[in-house]
């Protein structure tokens, strides 16, 4: 038995004021993400066999490098709130579900700082 | 939340389930539903090599041409065509999300002519960012 009120429940708001935080950051990482994407896609395609210089070379221009971070940043976030939401629908026990979310988080975090850093030391250390 | 040992129990008992997946005709919409979330879990693993790609830019020419070998062999391009359907799948399948999210779109004609209206803007960009890609 829960002892919310039902408008407290559909509001989704927990004690902690938060549970529809996680929904909207979703949205919103999509929607940032449905024009950085196209662009994304093509510079891919068009650097996958370019050699170090020419990679270097488009890492560097401040425009590329500041597309790629935004992207990166909206992309492992919305990552981490995806994966989050499957583990909450597959992984039921009470042991295992936190621990695969805050791993998950942690690496999230950990793989998206880094890249970002390994984009701004080609971009400014050349 | 169950512990362990119980969540392992409930799945061991056989108690009367509502009827589950298997009792309705397949549709494209239950297949483009799930795609949505297999999608989204393959990119996710996805980022991992985008990082590895990005580090070793970072850490010299030869990691990086190591790297670019691996990216650039023709499995490397099959996965990166793959790569780019599920992404231009997943994205154009989630702005059908947020059309559902606000509350639109919802009749059953609608939903079938918006997956249809999916698959072929995934395909069409698919195709269009690998001929801008390539003539760069
Ligand atoms: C590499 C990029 C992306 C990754 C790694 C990714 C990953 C994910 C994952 C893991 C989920 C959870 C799936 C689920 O709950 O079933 C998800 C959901 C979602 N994604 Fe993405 N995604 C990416 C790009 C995009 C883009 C470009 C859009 C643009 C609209 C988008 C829109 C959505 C939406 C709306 C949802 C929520 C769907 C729902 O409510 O079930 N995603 N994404």
């Amino acid at each position: 038995m829960s002892l919310r009120s039902p408008l407290g429940r559909v509001r989704g708001l927990g004690s902690a004021k938060e549970g529809v935080h996680h929904w909207w950051q979703q949205r919103v990482t999509a929607i940032a993400l449905v024009p950085l994407v196209f662009w994304f896609v093509v510079s891919i395609i068009a650097n996958v066999g370019s050699s170090y210089e020419h990679m270097h070379a488009w890492l560097s221009s401040p425009g590329n490098a500041t597309l790629l971070i935004l992207l990166l940043v909206a992309v492992f976030h919305h990552a981490q709130l995806g994966i989050q939401v499957v583990i909450e629908d597959y992984v039921h026990c009470a042991v295992m579900k936190p621990i695969a979310i805050i791993a998950t988080k942690l690496l999230a975090t950990a793989a998206g700082i880094y890249s970002v850093v390994c984009v701004l030391f080609v971009a400014i250390g050349g | 939340m169950e512990s362990c040992r119980e969540a392992r129990a409930m799945k061991s008992q056989s108690r009367p389930l509502s009827p589950h997946l298997q009792i309705y005709k397949f549709t494209l919409h239950m297949a483009m539903s799930i795609s949505h979330r297999i999608t989204g879990v393959a990119l996710a693993v996805g980022t991992i090599v985008l990082m590895y790609w990005l580090a070793s830019a970072a850490h010299g020419k030869e990691a990086y041409e190591t790297a670019a070998s691996v990216i650039g062999s023709w499995f490397g391009y099959l996965l990166i065509f793959g790569w780019s359907a599920a992404l231009f799948y997943h994205l154009c399948n989630g702005i059908r999300h947020l059309f559902w999210d606000a509350g639109q779109g919802f009749e059953i004609e609608q939903i079938k002519k918006s997956g249809i209206v999916v698959l072929g803007a995934a395909a069409a960009l698919t195709v269009l960012a690998w001929i801008l890609g390539l003539a760069i």
